[in-house]
């Protein structure tokens, strides 16, 4: 590729062609500062606050969008740029609702940064909230228009990155704004509540529905025994809502953790996620013997589960029976696990901690009463845990480690890999291939599954029957592999999809994330610990023996069926 | 009044537009002929060599554009006709296009040719309902004669944006998106209407060039000024005796088409200022009439020729109430995509208003400056860049007038 040079504030840099000026500048170690660029999308240019001066150009020139020339001269942070930069922020402060102190993203938000860096003190222009209704019309997500700067990011991450398509742009001028697609609400729209909104946001404007409030009210009730479960992503990032790095608070602080901020019982969401291998593993088996529907499709990411019932509600037959280890956990602890510690089940509130939006409304489902109660009564996310554990003032280098709570704390490596892409496909072929060959899996580690790449695919013989597997993250990519499927030209057997990009390590819910090398972090921090675990497979967990020897008695037997598995519905939506 | 040079509008007048046979007998569609005899470089090197510019506003060499789409490697290429014309006050393209439409459809072939498209559009302002009528009706003549060959022209009603007169926002609009600008380079020669290489050219530009192809570039190049020769057609409105239109040649001065072309200022009042381009043009003193109207001159007083709309005011127009209007013309037309803009016009209308009413300040006058300043710099696309110059320029050339308002 050939290279051009250029000169920075000064400073001479080669840079490969097709470059931007933003990229040449962050080789030599200068920052411009943006709003509308997102690394992983498309570039915007409309927020203005990253121009430059270009020698030879009166006009300032973006650096999001400006490619850089031969011998091109670049200033910064020339008089006449920061006079623009200023005032571009200043103009954006001037409708922003002042409201930092109150808002989610307080301290974490690309907007308060720059003014903070550009001493932005007071502004020439009078302060005009534009006065727009927040939208609270799902379980899961909250808009606030008012604090919307319009960058677009958001559109970009539901439109190319999850191929949803539930935002768009209203009006025009200072009238701009970004709506649902389709409806007034965003319930009314095709979202799915994958979150990923939420982390394309620079600022506050779209957030998680926050139920701290609710979790606060159920420890102060008296009459409430409040057991909670983990999902597999979310130790790994809760280390960043603290101020350490990805995977660097041990399990057992954060247990501890958990008892310190009022839960009385801790356990874990692992699991039932190896209970959902024996289970769907058992049951792609027996689609495989008996001529059922396949491709099957994995059936844990509720984003994905929206998607499909919105997007695909002809092929639901091929979703997996199974519940989302979410629900199969509530499920089983208002029965099973009530039962085995002798509590009533009337008096558990149970409450889950995921790296996910989607599980919010998951939980809400009319359906997911299977326990003769609601099976999860809270969904919090790993944000929401961050700011509990803020609030309780607690230093986690130096509180000392808690372990688990019986009967449903135990896990193997396998439930800890569901976090990422891949996980809950390696993870069943880890079993599916012992069960079916009766032999030792000599190597445990499926890496063509693994990684950031949207696609991956992957054969496995079965003693003489090779079985075809597909994974796909982000649900731009599980549309390819939907279209296939529907255009009957799927050569696959069993499909994986995640809702979000990376996995739930990119869940809607997780600590805000910026780009998908921060994704890569988490993935790499999640195979380490699958590594140090001591059992890999799922069908080798020993809780999950006790649970099928004492209760559930058979994989696909009638208690399963009663309480680990559902159905679907298409959603029906009116315009599509 | 004075004589007029009439290169676009030679046959204004002349021909019935709907008879193809007028227009062929007035020497019409030779040009194309002539145009696919030469090989397409040359061709294009004579548009070149015309120093043929713009006449959309940006005054851009209108062959060097061609090369570029030329040079462009692609399965399909485009030749737009933007016909927008939104300016208020602008009706110079729709003079063309009512009169002598051959003349725009010749001029677009002798492109396609050169570039080499196959397909062509024509995006038509959407209060000219009639033109599309008269434009189809042409282009089937055509066709129908073999003149067009294989290069296909569809006709396209805008929807009302002013902003969809900017050639990125048309194209979006042609591919059925919201007329937002795209941010550039890439340029529509290289990456245009669906990604491919496209020319986007005014309709005044393309009526230029099968006079250009006929007569040759040296006889245009000696039009006028030399580094914007040809002529360049007016729209005079306002305060003056010949509210018409006038082709002149380029090195005609802002003051003979006031007073000789125009008629001056009439009721013997006196002239106080002019605003030319349209709109976002600048307001121009009685010191600066002897500009010639040419591009860089234009330019070199701190103006632009924009469309060639000329608005006349006299010394009883109160100038800072005009301008508050043309402030909230922007602050309505902004697309909203870029952020200087869609605030910037919003604040710009909204402190402008302030001073008017008479409760502004020298701060606010500050402020304006300091907004006009950045936003003629910062904005993505021209809307947002040139909103600002009727502020700057009248507070440069008129600030008593301000001065007068402030509380
Ligand atoms: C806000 C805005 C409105 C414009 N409106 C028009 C228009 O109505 N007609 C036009 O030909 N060019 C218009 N232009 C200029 C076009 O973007 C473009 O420069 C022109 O069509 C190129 O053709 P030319 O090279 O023949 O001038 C506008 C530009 C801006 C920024
Ligand atoms: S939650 Fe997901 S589907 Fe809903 S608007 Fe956000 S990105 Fe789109
Ligand atoms: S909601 Fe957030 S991401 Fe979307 S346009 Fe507004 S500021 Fe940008
Ligand atoms: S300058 Fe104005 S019209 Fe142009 S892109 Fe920006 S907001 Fe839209
Ligand atoms: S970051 Fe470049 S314009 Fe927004």
């Amino acid at each position: 590729m050939g290279m051009v040079n250029l000169t920075i504030d000064g400073i001479k840099v080669s840079v490969p062609k097709g470059s931007t000026i933003l990229q040449a500048a962050k080789e030599v170690g200068i920052k411009i500062p943006t709003l509308c660029y997102h690394p992983d999308q498309s570039v915007k240019a409309n927020c203005r606050v990253c121009v430059c001066e270009v020698e030879g150009n009166r006009l300032l020139q973006a650096a999001c969008s400006m490619p850089v020339t031969e011998g091109m001269v670049v200033k910064t942070r020339s008089p006449k740029v920061i006079e623009a930069r200023k005032t571009i922020l200043e103009l954006i402060l001037s409708n922003h609702p002042q409201e930092c102190l109150t808002c989610a993203r307080n301290q974490n938000c690309e907007l308060q940064e720059l003014a903070e860096e550009y001493s932005i003190r007071e502004y020439a222009f009078e302060h005009k909230v534009r006065g727009l209704a927040k939208d609270t019309s799902t379980p899961s997500i909250v808009r606030d228009p008012d604090k919307c700067i319009l960058c677009r990011r958001c559109i970009d991450a539901c439109s190319v990155t999850q191929s949803v398509y539930a935002l768009g742009i209203e009006n025009r001028g200072h009238h701009a704004m970004v709506v649902p697609s389709m409806g007034k609400d965003l319930i009314d729209s095709p979202c799915v509540m994958c979150g990923q909104c939420i982390h394309a946001c620079p600022v506050g404007a779209i957030t998680e529905r926050e139920q701290i409030d609710e979790f606060l009210a159920a420890v102060a009730d008296p009459d409430k025994i409040v057991v909670t479960q983990i999902a597999p992503a979310v130790r790994l990032a809760i280390a960043e809502e603290v101020g350490m790095k990805p995977g660097e608070m041990p399990m057992d602080v954060f247990v501890a953790g958990l008892r310190q901020i009022g839960f009385d019982y801790v356990l874990h969401t692992n699991f039932t996620a190896d209970l959902t291998i024996i289970e769907e593993g058992n049951e792609l088996l027996k689609r495989l013997k008996e001529g059922g529907v396949l491709p099957m499709f994995t059936s844990c990411s509720p984003g994905w589960i929206n998607f499909c019932e919105t997007y695909y509600p002809d092929l639901l037959d091929h979703l997996s029976t199974c519940k989302s280890p979410q629900q199969m956990f509530g499920a089983l602890v208002k029965t099973y696990w009530a039962e085995k510690m002798g509590i009533d089940p009337a008096k558990i509130y149970s409450v889950s901690i995921m790296p996910c939006t989607a599980k919010k409304y998951e939980a809400s489902r009319p359906e997911m009463q299977d326990s003769g109660y609601r099976d999860v009564d809270l969904v919090l996310t790993t944000r929401e845990i961050g700011r509990l554990f803020r609030m309780s003032g607690i230093d986690f280098t130096k509180l000392e480690g808690s372990s688990f709570d019986s009967w449903m704390g135990k896990y193997t490596g396998a439930a800890v890999i569901f976090g990422a892409t891949g996980g809950v496909m390696e993870a069943a072929l880890r079993t599916v291939y012992e069960v079916v060959t009766g032999q030792e899996l000599k190597d445990v580690n499926f890496t063509a599954v693994r990684g950031m790449e949207g696609i991956k695919e992957a054969e496995v013989d079965l003693n003489g029957t090779v079985v075809k597997v597909a994974v796909a993250h982000g649900l731009s990519n599980a549309r390819k592999l939907m279209d296939q499927v529907r255009a009957g030209e799927s050569p696959y057997h069993f499909i994986e999809i995640m809702a979000c990009p990376g996995g739930c390590i990119g869940g809607g819910g997780q600590p805000i994330t910026k780009s998908n090398a921060q994704r890569q972090v988490r993935i790499d921090a999640i195979y380490v610990e699958d590594e140090n675990c001591e059992i890999r497979k799922s069908h080798e967990n020993p809780e999950v023996k006790i649970l099928y020897d004492e209760f559930l008695h058979e994989p696909l037997g009638h208690k399963s069926h009663e309480l680990l598995h559902t159905h679907y519905h298409p959603k029906n939506k009116k315009y599509l | 009044m004075a004589e007029e040079m009439r290169i676009v509008l030679r046959n204004y007048g002349k021909i019935d537009p709907l008879k193809i046979d007028d227009y062929i007998a007035q020497g019409g569609y030779k040009a194309l002929e002539k145009a696919r005899s030469m090989d397409r470089e040359t061709l294009i090197e004579e548009v070149k060599k015309s120093k043929l510019r713009g006449r959309g506003g940006a005054g851009f060499n209108c062959g060097q554009k061609w090369s570029f789409a030329y040079q462009a490697q692609a399965d399909q290429k485009y030749v737009v006709c933007n016909a927008d014309e939104g300016e208020p006050g602008t009706y110079k393209d729709r003079l063309i296009m009512e009169n002598d439409p051959h003349t725009l459809i010749e001029g677009m072939a002798i492109c396609a040719y050169a570039i080499g498209a196959t397909k062509g559009y024509i995006y038509c302002r959407g209060e000219y309902p009639h033109l599309v009528g008269i434009l189809n009706t042409a282009i089937s003549q055509a066709k129908e004669k073999g003149f067009l060959k294989d290069f296909d022209i569809e006709v396209r009603s805008g929807a009302g944006a002013y902003v969809c007169g900017e050639e990125t926002a048309l194209i979006e609009s042609i591919e059925g998106k919201r007329g937002e600008p795209r941010f550039k380079p890439p340029y529509p020669p290289s990456e245009g209407l669906w990604g491919k290489p496209t020319i986007v050219n005014n309709v005044e530009t393309f009526a230029n060039i099968p006079v250009i192809v006929e007569k040759g570039a040296d006889w245009y190049a000696s039009i006028g000024v030399p580094s914007y020769p040809g002529t360049k057609v007016f729209t005079l409105t306002g305060d003056i005796n010949n509210k018409t239109f006038f082709e002149v040649p380029t090195n005609t001065t802002i003051r003979e088409l006031i007073y000789k072309y125009g008629g001056g200022i009439p009721g013997g009042k006196k002239f106080k200022a002019v605003q030319i381009g349209g709109t976002s043009g600048a307001f121009i003193p009685e010191e600066l009439l002897d500009t010639p109207v040419a591009f860089d001159n234009m330019a070199a007083i701190g103006a632009t020729l924009g469309s060639g709309a000329v608005f006349v005011l006299d010394e009883t127009r109160d100038i800072v109430d005009v301008v508050t209007r043309i402030a909230k013309f922007f602050e309505h037309e902004s697309c909203g995509k870029c952020a200087p803009c869609r605030e910037g016009t919003a604040r710009m209308y909204e402190i402008m208003s302030k001073i008017n009413s008479g409760k502004g300040t020298t701060k606010d006058i500050e402020t304006i400056s300091r907004l006009g300043r950045v936003m003629s710099c910062s904005c993505l696309c021209g809307l947002g860049q040139a909103a600002p110059a009727p502020v700057l320029t009248t507070i440069q050339h008129f600030k008593a007038d301000y001065h007068a308002k402030l509380v």
